[in-house]
């Protein structure tokens, strides 16, 4: 599988880079080797194994029902570039 | 040209937790903005969420009850998206193997029964609520005391082929939520949430046409009003032989009309991946039969009962079973009182409406079961005449005395010796020779007006049937 500069920009917008022309260019490259691997683990067969969603082999670990103490708003918005008063402030995201 | 509507919808459900899906945070609606935060539902880093077993149990009741097949291997993953309510910058929910799919629900649209297919119920969390509203005009402000808590989300089949149907959907489905216990379901409070997908193809046709997708309805009606108002628009489009284009709309409650959405806005790549923090959950078969056997009795078996064990029409039945508090209340009168009809006219008229005045819900009412059936005998024997009953009624909500006391204190047994209602009977015919004179030339309907004067007379005490008798004697022999 080959990937153009396009997809390339794609993704890079969907993560919300901005990446400089000379960036693109060393990018590409290490995304094509990057798949390009991938096609090379394409040939295993992995018929006969699971899909890995988790490395550990632990399962169903809970929490029952409870409430705990939350933070102070003071230092839930301590990390915020931006607030007001009890909010985190954000640039108007409606038309 | 005739026109085939095509729906699916996709309900969120805020499930009654205490604590959120992934950390101990309180679920309280209504708390002051960001109290009800910690590192994990802000996510900060090296934090790490746990599923709140709750959460999951509620999930598979759910999924049961509508008939879903439960997956045995269940994880969560990561969908990736950036919006400023989404502290993460990903959402966990789950991808490609949902916790259940293939279900199904049955409405019943008049006399007929549909099965709408349930193709997915999913466990996720809730994003945070942006206000757009503040000091300052360039900038929203974000709570995320709404983030983390947990949604279930319930997605059914394009199998509705009516905003009508539609609607019979979002109320069974609500009854369901409700009779399990799992979600207030209000609509109001953002704890029921439902983005609509419709489209049209001509009668006959098995291919789909292109669907838009509605969202922003904050009520059972306004998805139905929506819905309404997309078929003509999507008719209109295809008559003058414009196309349809796949796209998300608003829906404009002031204006009463769907709004295009800025396309940026829904240019998604979700890049889903297994969320590694979450370990997977594996239930055992005893674990989900246990939940089985112990589902409660659900609105469908319930309107059924109703129906052979009380003698109750399908309206009547499906009036009473849709809340299950109202339910519950009929069942509990039932047991000491038999004219089962007439309650249940008590309760969904008199009561009902009394309900809807004061703006109090059935599980709130102060009224016992008992006195309101001690009411329905007192106005059965005739003792009082049921205008005076619905007052009696309303007094009893109000102050929470019982009906005797109630007619005792404001003295108002009927009146039903007949020579004092002939006094008054007699007044009447006297004062009113045009109405008499009017009934005796056929005029029946004229009788109504002189059985009003006498109720006046009587200050609504008067036995209204003796009235009648009385008032057709007294003029035959006059």
């Amino acid at each position: 599988m080959s990937i153009s500069r396009e997809d390339v920009k794609y993704t890079a917008n969907l993560a919300r880079l901005e990446l400089k022309d000379k960036e693109l260019d060393i990018l590409s490259k290490h995304l094509q080797d990057i798949l390009d691997f991938i096609d090379k683990l394409k040939s295993v067969d992995i018929k006969e194994v699971a899909p890995t969603s988790h490395v550990l082999p632990i399962k169903n670990v809970y929490r029952e029902d409870e409430v705990s103490r939350s933070l102070k708003t003071s230092d839930a918005l301590k990390n915020a570039p931006s607030k007001d008063e009890r909010f985190f402030k954000v640039p108007k995201v409606i038309e | 040209m005739s026109y085939e509507t095509v729906i699916g919808l996709e309900v969120h459900t805020q499930l009654n937790t205490k604590s959120k899906i992934f950390c101990g945070c309180s679920t309280e609606f209504g708390a002051s903005a960001n109290t009800q935060v910690c590192p994990v539902c802000l996510g900060l880093p090296g934090v790490l969420p746990v599923l709140n077993h709750k959460t999951l149990k509620h999930a598979v009741k759910t999924a049961l009850a509508l008939n879903c097949s439960i997956e045995s291997f269940i994880k969560f993953d990561r969908k990736n998206y950036f919006y400023p309510d989404l502290p993460k910058n990903f959402q966990i929910s789950q991808y490609d193997r949902p916790l259940s799919y293939k279900g199904h629900l049955t409405i019943k649209d008049k006399d007929k029964t549909k099965k709408i297919g349930i193709t997915r119920v999913h466990l996720e969390e809730d994003a945070g609520k942006l206000i757009h509203e503040g000091d300052d005009a360039a900038s929203s402000y974000v709570d995320f005391n709404r983030t983390g808590i947990p949604l279930l989300e319930i997605v059914s089949e394009p199998d509705m082929r009516s905003p009508g149907q539609a609607y019979l959907y979002l109320t069974t489905l609500k009854a369901i939520l409700k009779y399990l216990d799992v979600s207030d379901c209000d609509m109001e409070k953002g704890s029921l949430r439902c983005d609509a997908n419709i489209s049209i193809r001509k009668k006959g046709d098995t291919k789909l046409g292109t669907k838009t997708e509605l969202k922003n309805m904050n009520s059972f009606k306004g998805v139905k009003a929506a819905l309404e108002f997309e078929v003509k628009r999507q008719i209109k489009l295809k008559e003058k032989g414009e196309k349809i284009m796949q796209q998300t709309l608003l829906w404009d409650e002031k204006k009463q009309k769907t709004v295009s959405m800025r396309t940026k806005e829904e240019a998604h790549d979700y890049r889903y991946f297994p969320e590694p923090d979450l370990v997977p959950f594996v239930l055992k078969q005893e674990e989900i039969d246990t939940i089985k056997n112990n589902l409660p009795e659900l609105p469908e078996a319930r309107l059924s009962r109703f129906m052979s064990e009380f003698k109750l029409s399908v309206y009547d039945g499906n009036i009473l079973i849709s809340d299950k508090y109202l339910a519950d209340f009929f069942e509990e009168c039932a047991k000491t009182y038999k004219q089962y009809k007439n309650l249940s006219n008590w309760i969904q008229g008199a009561l009902s409406s009394e309900l809807n005045n004061r703006k109090i819900q059935v599980k709130d009412l102060k009224l016992a079961p008992l006195e309101l059936t001690k009411l329905l005998k007192i106005a059965d024997e005739g003792k009082i005449n049921n205008l005076t009953a619905k007052t009696v009624l309303t007094d009893m909500i109000h102050t929470g005395k019982s009906a005797d006391t109630i007619i005792k204190e404001k003295n108002l047994a009927q009146i039903s010796d007949s020579s004092a209602l002939e006094e008054i009977t007699d007044n009447v015919i006297k004062d009113n020779p045009k109405p008499v004179g009017d009934y005796k030339n056929g005029k029946e309907n004229a009788i109504m007006f002189l059985m009003g004067q006498v109720m006046k007379q009587s200050k609504g005490k008067a036995n209204p049937k003796m009235v009648i008798e009385i008032l057709k004697e007294r003029i035959k022999n006059a």
